[in-house]
């Protein structure tokens, strides 16, 4: 599965602000219900499940339908009381995974 | 005898003067393809986070970079992509040997002749990442390709396409561009077939997509037999629609409907 994502999250902020985290993933997100030109089923292949962690503890997670357009687009916010890793991860019907991390710091 | 001769130079010589006159501008004025969309496509062309399209720009920038033990990367000879700017405006173009190329041919040809690479597939994912990451270093600058010379000809024949009526629908590319744009045309609104913003993101595809690709299916819509990906007659309309756009700003990645 190679993927490729784009991942908005601000290096720095204050302790106990909410952030505003923005993710874009390229995935097809085959619905399942098509068919192609000969008439056969397309099978479904869409992300099934996303999660954001920081340093393990989970932030924000989304189960993903088949209706849910290619390239999905998620945005949320979060309280960050301390800094540390983001990881983000996407998982397949399969169940293969895209991880990306990124770093955030509290000033102050 | 004396009135006849004089009406025959003047004949000649206004049919001399017609071959080096510039042509006709039959749009009073031009507006980009965005202004058609409905306001949350805007916004999500206007966003430089969400516009998917960026998820090709960012392929193209890996692929600019990469090359192997015997295949020079596009970066050791341009060095960074934006050593293109304004390259894309000057595209379609009729090249060394005589052939009017567009902007995704070019770089088929250097990718053959100078990275000693396979080419890609007209319509791939990495040539339209690439095609994107060159056109988007023309972002706000007009095309300004030529159309004199050999050029001419591509032109002219582009232009009569554009103006003869097709298909089972018997639609000529006018009607809809410059007789209707604004109104509806079932759930879509008719646009001036603008080319600026080529690649394009189409909601409807749900992913990047060429010219090509949006003429073919404008040659489907009305029931004409659409040609193939990198047709000469494609690539001349690129022509002529790249000079119809006149000072319109170059906008890949657009997200249209």
């Amino acid at each position: 599965m190679t993927l490729r994502a784009r991942i908005s999250v601000p290096k720095t902020v204050a302790a106990g602000s909410v952030v505003t985290i923005k993710t874009l993933i390229t995935h097809k997100m085959e619905t399942g219900f098509r068919r192609d030109a000969m008439g056969e089923a397309i099978p479904r292949d869409i992300l099934k499940r996303f999660e954001c962690r920081l340093d393990g503890a989970l932030v924000f997670a989304a189960d993903l339908q088949p209706g849910i357009a290619a390239n999905p687009y998620l945005t949320f916010q979060t309280r960050i009381e301390r800094g540390g890793q983001l990881e983000f991860v996407w998982t397949d019907l399969n169940g293969e995974r895209h991880r990306e991390t990124r770093e955030i710091s509290v000033a102050g | 005898m004396r009135a006849s001769a004089i009406g025959a130079l003047v004949v000649a010589a206004l049919t001399a003067g017609c071959a080096e006159a510039p042509p006709e501008r039959t749009l009073a004025e031009t507006r980009d393809g965005r202004e058609y969309q409905s306001a949350d496509t805007q916004l999500l062309e206007t966003d430089a986070f969400a516009n998917p399209g960026y998820l090709w720009l960012d392929r193209g920038e890996a692929l600019w970079r990469e090359g192997g033990d015997q295949s020079p990367s596009c970066a050791d000879c341009h060095g960074e992509p934006a050593a293109l700017r304004g390259a894309a405006t000057r595209y379609p173009q009729v090249n060394a040997t005589g052939r009017l190329v567009n902007l995704t041919q070019r770089i088929e040809q250097c990718r053959v002749e100078r990275q000693f690479a396979p080419p890609l597939p007209y319509e791939s994912e990495p040539l339209l990442s690439l095609t994107l990451l060159v056109a988007h270093q023309s972002a706000g600058m007009a095309f300004d390709v030529s159309i004199a010379g050999a050029a001419r000809v591509h032109f002219d024949r582009a232009r009569d396409y554009y103006y003869t009526r097709r298909g089972q629908m018997n639609l000529a590319c006018h009607h809809c561009h410059e007789l209707n744009p604004g109104r509806m045309l079932r759930g879509d609104r008719l646009s001036q077939g603008q080319p600026t913003g080529y690649p394009t993101y189409r909601l409807q595809w749900q992913t990047l997509g060429s010219l090509h690709r949006r003429l073919r299916f404008c040659n489907e819509g009305i029931r004409a037999e659409p040609f193939d990906y990198g047709a000469a007659e494609y690539v001349a309309l690129e022509l002529f629609l790249a000079w119809r756009a006149a000072e319109l700003p170059l906008t890949a990645p657009a997200v249209r409907r």
